[in-house]
């Protein structure tokens, strides 16, 4: 049996890096998958230009239209909330920082701690809300698969986790820390195989978008 | 399998490139597509989901297309395409989807959902599973030349009509003209009006220009019922004409996929860029308009607004020339609450008005464009698709709502100045 402490070096050493190492082999993989099955060139007259509209839609696509965001209201609002508090816990909190300096050999800014804590709990409650949504919402009922509860569990979990090994609660320090690790790990394992790739390929996506109305002469 | 879903999964893998595999990795369901869908909006049925239409060809990516799918379709844990899915999905891609576009301007993630459901169309249709009338369609256009069975004698027939009563000749397979314009089925049948409003309007403008005896039909059944090499055989008798008469310019006529089909799909379906230009017409007018060739007299003082076909607007890019054209002859001009790229459909385009089966549903999403139109309460609906036009004048009759329709270029033609 390992101790706590040979577990917490399990989990942040050889776990982190096989979890690690899926992830970016995943991530290669899906690009491969997307990319190499290349797409004909247009023969139709172009009225304006891929790569602008392309870029253009890159950015214009993270803001709605005043009358889709009357009717989707909830999803955008709530989504907005738990992507920057996502974003703000993962890459914002000090010791994360501290973490990904020692992989990648530099650091950047933090916000203060109690900020990123709040944010952690703003994240939960967001994403609980939008678990009720999917749950309820016709449409949403008629769209969600497993999959969808899946990559919300393990979404979620880090942030549960992280929140309570923050404030110890429950276990010891090392143990809280470790459940953390893993959960990161989970997370960073199915993310290549799931729509969480969507991270990765919505700027694709909407590079395509854009590119197609572009070369017609529309802004999409 | 039996040999027609085999046909149906082929077509299938063939749709899927890069832009299909970027944008099904991309889908988070989130649903917003739905919202943005005429067909979800009125009906509140959630099979109307935009994304979920060309579930059909998301399995099929998913299963030969992924590392994962591939995997688990060994195990029988991917989900496959068989007869009882297409069956299933036949309604939801035909007849409550018009490819309007809407959903792929609205899609969080960028996703083109309407080319995912175009795409689709190909395997549904290649393995039987079309609807009878859009079959019946396709192969009049094949055989007889016109979806609607309008051959050559109903044409000239009309011309002499027009030629009557305008004194003016219609130009016929003249060689070396500028402009060869095509027609829509609709347009000979049901808007004669039409061609002569637009010799009016070139003879004005000084042009030269001819209608081809051979390839007059702009529409493309096969476009609608996603069967490309039906829609390549029929783009090129339009190919052969325009060569063959030596034009410079191909005119669509007032029909939204006729102008997608031949100015956007047309050269990728015959797999060769076009020697001469294909524009719409209202592009033609625009060009008109800025050469200072449209003298206009007497303005509408009616409250006008333009119903935007999305073919030619969303999809085709024609979005600000119909706005400049209709300034010319009228003061009080009005614009729906959402319009231009991203105007509500009509509720009728994509197949889904020659689709008898569809007829039901397709009065019913009219509400929405009912409701754009009692917030601005118009004196009349100008348009420039007669496609849109014809559903348009029965939405309105079935919601009792009295406002005339126009045609854009028949109603500039008549502000012309003598």
């Amino acid at each position: 049996m390992m101790s706590e402490i040979e577990f917490l070096n399990w989990a942040r050493g050889p776990g982190f890096q096989i979890a690690v190492i899926i992830f970016i082999a995943g991530v290669i993989i899906r690009f491969g998958e997307i990319l190499l099955l290349g797409r004909k060139a247009n023969l139709a007259e172009a009225k304006g230009s891929e790569m602008s509209g392309g870029l253009r839609t890159i950015v214009s696509r993270s803001i709605p239209d005043k009358s889709t965001f009357q009717r989707s209201t909830f999803t955008v609002v709530a989504g907005y909330i738990f992507h920057i508090g996502l974003f703000v816990t993962i890459f914002l909190f000090a010791p994360h920082i501290l973490m990904f300096k020692d992989i990648i050999g530099f650091g950047w800014p933090s916000l203060p701690t109690p900020v990123v804590d709040a944010m952690a709990v703003v994240t939960i409650i967001a994403l609980l809300a939008v678990l009720i949504h999917r749950m309820r919402d016709t449409v949403l009922k008629f769209l969600t698969t497993k999959e969808d509860y899946l990559v919300w569990m393990l979404t979620v979990l880090p942030l549960i986790t992280g929140y309570m090994a923050f404030h110890r609660i429950g276990l010891t320090a090392p143990t809280l820390l470790s459940i953390h690790i893993l959960s990161v790990e989970l997370l960073l394992i199915i993310f290549p195989f799931t729509k969480l790739m969507h991270a990765f390929t919505f700027a694709l996506s909407r590079w395509y978008n854009g590119a197609i109305s572009g070369y017609r002469g529309v802004q999409s | 399998m039996s040999a027609s879903l085999e046909k149906g999964i082929n077509a299938l893998k063939e749709q899927v490139d890069s832009t299909t595999a970027s944008f099904f990795s991309s889908c988070v369901h989130c649903g917003m597509c739905a919202d943005a869908c005429l067909f979800y909006t009125e009906t509140g049925c959630p099979t109307s989901t935009p994304i979920t239409k060309a579930e059909p060809l998301r399995r099929i990516w998913k299963s030969e297309y992924t590392l994962l799918g591939r995997i688990g379709k060994m195990f029988g844990l991917t989900a496959t395409v068989d007869d009882a899915l297409l069956t299933k999905w036949e309604t939801r891609v035909y007849d409550n989807c018009t490819l309007c576009g809407r959903c792929s301007m609205v899609c969080p993630m960028g996703i083109d959902i309407a080319l995912l459901i175009r795409k689709t169309r190909e395997g549904m249709a290649a393995a039987g599973h079309a609807p009878k009338d859009l079959i019946g369609a396709t192969k009049r256009a094949v055989t007889i030349g016109s979806p609607m069975g309008v051959k050559l004698p109903a044409l000239m027939a009309q011309i002499k009509h027009v030629e009557k009563d305008t004194g003016m000749t219609i130009p016929l397979d003249v060689v070396g003209a500028e402009y060869m314009l095509l027609l829509s089925s609709m347009e000979i049948m049901n808007f004669p009006e039409f061609i002569e409003a637009t010799a009016k309007i070139f003879d004005k403008a000084g042009v030269t220009w001819t209608i081809s005896t051979e390839a007059f039909e702009a529409t493309n059944s096969g476009i609608q019922i996603g069967v490309s090499d039906i829609a390549a055989e029929l783009v090129q008798r339009i190919v052969d004409a325009a060569k063959k008469l030596k034009v410079k310019t191909v005119i669509s006529p007032e029909c939204g996929h006729a102008y997608m089909a031949i100015r956007w799909d047309g050269p990728n379906l015959v797999g060769k860029p076009f020697s001469f230009k294909v524009r719409h017409i209202l592009e033609v007018l625009e060009e008109f308009r800025k050469d200072g060739r449209l003298k206009i007299t007497g303005k509408e003082t009616r409250r006008l607004t333009y119903h935007d076909p999305c073919q030619i607007s969303r999809r085709g890019g024609v979005i600000d020339q119909p706005r400049n054209l209709i300034n010319l002859f009228s003061d009080n001009f009005v614009e729906m609450p959402d319009h231009g790229k991203m105007g509500w459909c009509c509720g009728a385009g994509g197949g889904v008005s020659s689709n008898e089966r569809a007829d039901k549903v397709r009065l019913k999403v009219f509400q929405r464009k009912k409701d754009q139109l009692d917030e601005i309460k118009p004196d009349a609906i100008v348009s420039a698709c007669s496609n849109c036009r014809i559903h348009l004048e029965d939405g309105l009759e079935e919601y009792n709502m009295d406002i005339p329709l126009m045609s854009l270029t028949e109603t500039l033609a008549e502000h012309l100045a003598d």
